[in-house]
């Protein structure tokens, strides 16, 4: 419509307005993205502070630093965190930056509720984290929370715990139906679904899993508010209820739920591996079939996360069976980024090692999840530390990995300014020789017979736990670094034009914007060929 | 294509060969082989599946860092164009779905063994408690508790810490080898999990339901194990030990069970001295109470209250006595210990806690005797 | 793109009743299959069954647990019995409130393994209600059961475990908020 250019200070009244208010009320997804992630990191360090308390007492026998009580409600909250608080909003930051600028849209489709989805998080988080300095302690049963300990054996403050799940729940679905709206009417002309870039069809799929699967989450922990506070027996056997139930019903949850910790991971991995190979993604098509695949199975295998609970043989093997085919589509993924990377012109700067890096060592956690899955295995390995090691793995050097990598490879695009190539190299050899030192010896002590969620161990654990322990703090301290090359390169550094990475222009929408692109992104609908 | 495969075949057949499976057999690094023919089938199951992973492993990632190197930009390499090819991709799903099948067969095989519902030679129920074991033979009729036995001392860095810390009980589980044992696993208030890695038997204890698992050992021995579901604060600290002895030892030791329980019965009635209620007390404390309300009885208010200094145990010894045997609520906050423990312990705890740390001089210091307590069963509960 | 967030509204809300729908799906899915040993075989045995003449003998065995240490003495008169397959058995138990309170018990059954669950025939059992005795009560009740003949023959013996719930304080909070 109009042939004037476009720049961030033309029109001063659709800028961003000044001061504090400015983040409270923002409706404009590239804002609402930095809030996500802004928290997202400061959760990282809450979390992961929680983690070190953990490590500290963990590195030698004996109770050192805290007693059993205080060590449950840490590993507690280190995984509610790390899972909703760090994770998931992660992700959906960098959905918010990136989904419109890759589809070629000004804007999501509700930016109204975009604003009220991200206020939701720190009202959820300001509550659970409120319960550890509450008389009664915060919730201290496992993430999981499995039923009874979570009902009849909580502290009171389980009811504030409930609260703020169904907050959490509550942003999630919001920002889902706000991404898939999105995605779905707002493309532009000419850009069918088989045409998306990997990033937004990995968020379309997780999207999809959040609305299928969020909701049964807060079945399951209304039902515990109900058994707490109104005589109702859902998890009590005296009452003709069940505890195996909630397990039945969380996993439900809970096994999607990790799918959706990794989907974007794996849509961010294709766009890094194809922009630094110089190379087009091996297998478009079936990366979206294997992604799709993987979705729809992870709702056909949650019973084996409790192999060990009495199932009957007929079960066990059901689960065992389809457990093991989500192999398949993870694999064709793997072998794809490979097959991508395969008589490329291949360049290491840093989003390329970590999405390498990702690859390698999600594979490795993709191993131990394939053992895990073996039934009679699995009774060796249930609820012990090679579980941890194995959900770590693609947690860690997986999800975490994928979401550094991706941060790395846009923040040129968000701030206009480079970020430091050297520190970011010295923050990913860090990372990766400390990931590995934390979570790799875990397999062992895992095997050798070390139960998971234990403040305290035998001796014969005492070598391993001190290397982990090690490794754990030399992994946090390590992602200071990574906060300091993040407030660099918004303050100051070499400037970023709009392709930022060879050859990039032709891979994706995001490319052919400004560095930092304009308030409303797109003010003129692009088209696609 | 057709090349590779053909090398890969005869490598990887080279490689199972040559490689002993023993290789990680005796470092802290792997599972263990165990003891009965369940654990062994699971320790090669387990085996076999990792090498299967290296392998892969080897492949793929040989594949990935030899393009990382041989494609580097910086030594010239210029990208090739293509983006699919859908031969390849139709082979390697093919490879991968033979691969799992290969996988499943001796999986099935293994777990459809372990699933044997047949009659046990013995059966054991075993119930876990917070945060304990108790263990009920039906055929012999012996029950008792079974409780960690490492110091509090050890744990809270004040002694130095023996070999088998952690890992041994004041009453382990004994069985006679060679016999069929069947478990019956449930849970007296949360879910514990039941965990023998020598057995490779591990079921969950599930208050309200009974899990049942068996085992058949062929060597004597003593085999530890753990609870592996969070159960509450001592999750860890309530091993699984057992004994695997001869059948001869085992009758003897039924015998020698039976004959303990009589000899406990007839202790109610004899007239206890305060001094042996108190010296009896201090090692029930340690062994049931230690783990709440601390060695030094200050227990972690305001979880745990503190018993020095505590109204109630220097100057309120019934209510005292309704503490012990109903436990108190909301959330079960303290067990029922009257269910648990015999009169003469109860009696003897009692006794010791008001006599104990400042309450000696500070409290009433009264004496209660297993007599008070079997009055107590008779007039209110239990 | 209304209609997409009207879609997806109602799927959430749909998701979110699947989620309590699964509390009787599992029901259903324990009887089918047995899980848990939570609900044993209808009460009769079908025609089939009565047609199968060839008895054999099974282990029966009763396992009795007072959950978080209930007060009442809650035993078996027998911990094991020998039984024919086919042929009506009845075992008695002891319940005995020993308290100077009246109680509310609940018996709460799982049979082990759970697939012998189904072929379990219980025609009477005291597990099927809750049980009020006042203080000091003492009674016998029986479990009448039948073992039925089409049971596969690798089952070769079934525990009964009850556990015993104390619920006169929840049974009084219920009838309170006039459940």
């Amino acid at each position: 419509m109009s042939t004037i250019v476009e720049t961030h200070d033309d029109h001063g009244h659709h800028g961003p307005a000044k001061g504090l208010t400015r983040w409270l009320y923002t409706t404009n997804h590239k804002d609402i993205g930095t809030l996500y992630l802004c928290f997202s990191f400061l959760m990282l360090f809450i979390g992961g502070a929680m983690a070190m308390v953990i490590r500290a007492e963990l590195f030698e026998p004996g109770l050192q630093i805290i007693e059993p009580e205080f060590f449950n409600q840490m590993t507690t909250n280190h995984g509610l965190i790390m899972v909703f608080g760090v994770i998931m909003p992660a992700f959906v930051g960098l959905a918010n930056w990136m989904i419109p600028m890759q589809i070629g849209s000004p804007d999501m489709a509700l930016p109204r509720l975009n604003n009220l989805s991200f206020w939701l998080l720190p009202m959820a988080f300001g509550i659970l984290i409120s319960t550890l300095f509450m008389e009664a302690g915060g919730p201290n049963f496992g993430w999981t929370f499995y039923a009874p300990l979570s009902t009849t054996y909580a502290p009171e403050t389980v009811t504030f715990f409930i609260f703020s799940v169904h907050i959490m729940g509550a942003s999630s679905i919001l920002g889902s139906i706000n991404i898939i709206t999105t995605i779905l009417n707002m493309r532009a002309p000419g850009m069918t679904l088989m045409k998306m870039p990997l990033f937004v069809w990995s968020w379309l799929i997780t999207a999809y899993l959040l609305i299928a699967v969020m909701p049964v989450l807060a079945g399951a922990v209304t039902m515990m508010l109900m058994d707490i506070h109104f005589g109702t027996s859902f998890f009590n056997a005296a009452g003709g209820g069940d505890p195996v139930l909630f397990q039945h019903v969380f996993w439900f949850f809970g096994h999607p739920e990790v799918y959706i910790m990794i989907l974007p991971a794996f849509g961010i991995a294709s766009h890094i591996i194809e922009t630094f190979s110089r190379k087009p993604l091996f297998g478009y098509t079936s990366m979206v079939y294997a992604m799709a695949s993987i979705a729809i199975l992870s709702f056909v295998v949650w019973a084996h996360h409790m192999f060990t609970v009495g199932m009957p043989l007929a079960g066990e093997l059901f689960f065992m069976y389809s457990t093991m085919l989500i192999a398949i589509p993870t694999g064709v993924k793997v072998f794809n980024w490979i097959a991508t990377m395969f008589k490329g012109s291949i360049s290491f700067e840093t989003p390329m090692l970590f999405a390498i890096a990702f690859v390698a060592l999600f594979t490795i956690g993709g191993f131990s999840g394939l053992m895990l899955a073996i039934v009679p295995a699995d009774f060796q390995y249930h609820d012990t530390y090679f579980v941890v090691a194995h959900f770590h793995y693609v947690l860690v050097p997986g999800s975490l990995f994928g979401i550094i990598a991706g941060v790395y490879y846009w923040i040129p695009k968000w701030t206009g300014i480079m970020y430091d190539e050297i520190l970011g190299k010295l923050h990913f050899w860090l990372s990766f020789i400390s990931v590995n030192l934390t979570f790799f010896p875990m397999h062992f002590v895992g095997l050798a017979g070390m139960p998971r969620r234990y403040p305290d161990y035998a001796l014969q654990f005492a070598d391993f736990n001190a290397i982990i322990s090690v490794g754990a703090f030399i992994f946090g301290l390590t992602q200071l670094l990574f906060l300091f090359i993040v407030i660099k390169s918004i303050r100051a550094g070499k400037k970023a034009n709009s392709e930022v990475w060879e050859g990039a222009g032709e891979l994706g929408l995001e490319w052919t914007l400004d560095s930092p692109p304009s308030y409303h992104t797109f003010t003129v609908q692009p088209q696609v060929k | 294509m057709e090349l590779f495969k053909f090398f890969f075949h005869r490598l990887l057949v080279v490689f199972l060969g040559l490689i002993p499976f023993s290789l990680f057999a005796d470092w802290d690094l792997n599972m263990t082989r165990g003891v009965t023919e369940t654990s062994l089938e699971i320790f090669n199951l387990h085996m076999l599946i990792f090498w299967i992973c290296v392998w892969i492993g080897v492949v793929v990632f040989g594949i990935m860092f030899w393009s990382l190197f041989k494609y580097r930009k910086s030594s010239g390499a210029v990208a090739a164009k293509f983006d699919d090819n859908f031969w390849l991709e139709i082979g390697w799903t093919i490879v991968a779905t033979l691969i799992l099948v290969v996988m499943a067969i001796p999986s099935t095989q293994v777990l459809v063994k372990a699933y044997d519902d047949s009659e046990g030679e013995i059966n054991i129920m075993v119930t876990g408690y917070q945060w304990k074991w108790q263990y009920k033979y039906l055929e012999d009729n012996v029950t008792f508790f079974s409780n960690l036995a490492t110091d509090d001392e050890a744990i809270h860095n004040r002694i130095p810490k023996g070999e088998l810390y952690l890992r041994e009980v004041d009453e382990p589980l004994v069985i006679p080898i060679n016999t069929k044992i069947r478990f019956l696993i449930t849970g007296n208030d949360v879910i514990h999990s039941f965990w023998v890695p020598d057995f490779a038997v591990k079921q969950d204890a599930v208050p309200g339901f009974i899990n049942t698992a068996w085992t058949n050992v062929p060597k004597p021995g003593i085999y530890r194990g753990n609870c592996t579901e969070l159960c509450g604060i001592n999750h860890a600290f309530m091993p699984v030990v057992v004994r695997a002895v001869e059948k001869e030892e085992y009758t003897a030791w039924v015998a020698e069970k039976l004959a303990f329980a009589e000899v406990e019965r007839l202790l109610t009635e004899k007239e206890w001295t305060k001094e042996e209620l108190i010296e009896r007390g201090e090692k029930v404390y340690t062994k049931n109470c230690v783990a709440c309300h601390q060695v030094n009885g200050k227990g972690i208010p305001p979880v745990f209250p503190a018993l020095d200094g505590s109204n109630i145990v220097m100057r309120d010894a019934s209510k005292q006595i309704e503490i012990l045997m109903e436990g108190v609520g909301p959330s079960y906050a303290m067990q029922a210990f009257g269910k648990q423990l015999g009169e003469v312990d109860i009696a003897s705890v009692i006794t010791y806690t008001r006599n104990a740390w400042s309450n000696k001089e500070k409290g009433d210091g009264k004496e209660v005797t297993p007599k008070d307590i079997v009055e107590y069963k008779k007039r209110i509960k239990l | 793109m209304g209609k997409t967030v009207r879609n997806l509204i109602l799927s959430t809300l749909g998701m979110f009743a699947f989620g309590f729908l699964l509390v009787p799906i599992y029901d259903v899915f324990c009887e089918i299959t047995g899980l848990n040993g939570k609900v044993t075989g209808p009460s009769y045995m079908s025609e089939e069954s009565k047609g199968i003449l060839d008895k054999r003998e099974v282990l029966v065995q009763f396992v009795t647990h007072n959950n978080e240490s209930m007060p009442w003495t809650f035993e078996s008169q027998v911990t094991q019995v020998r039984v024919n397959t086919g042929e009506q058995q009845e075992a008695l138990f002891i319940f005995e409130n020993t308290t100077d309170e009246d109680m509310i018990g609940q018996v709460i059954p799982s049979v082990s393994p759970g697939r012998g669950a189904q072929y379990f025939h219980k025609t009477e059992c005291f597990c099927f209600e809750s049980q009020f005795l006042k203080s000091g009560q003492r009674v016998e009740l029986p479990v009448r059961f039948i073992i039925d003949p089409a049971m596969p023959k690798d089952i070769g013996s079934l525990s009964l475990g009850y556990t015993l719930f104390d619920i006169t304080k929840s049974t009084e909070e219920r009838s309170l908020a006039g459940l």
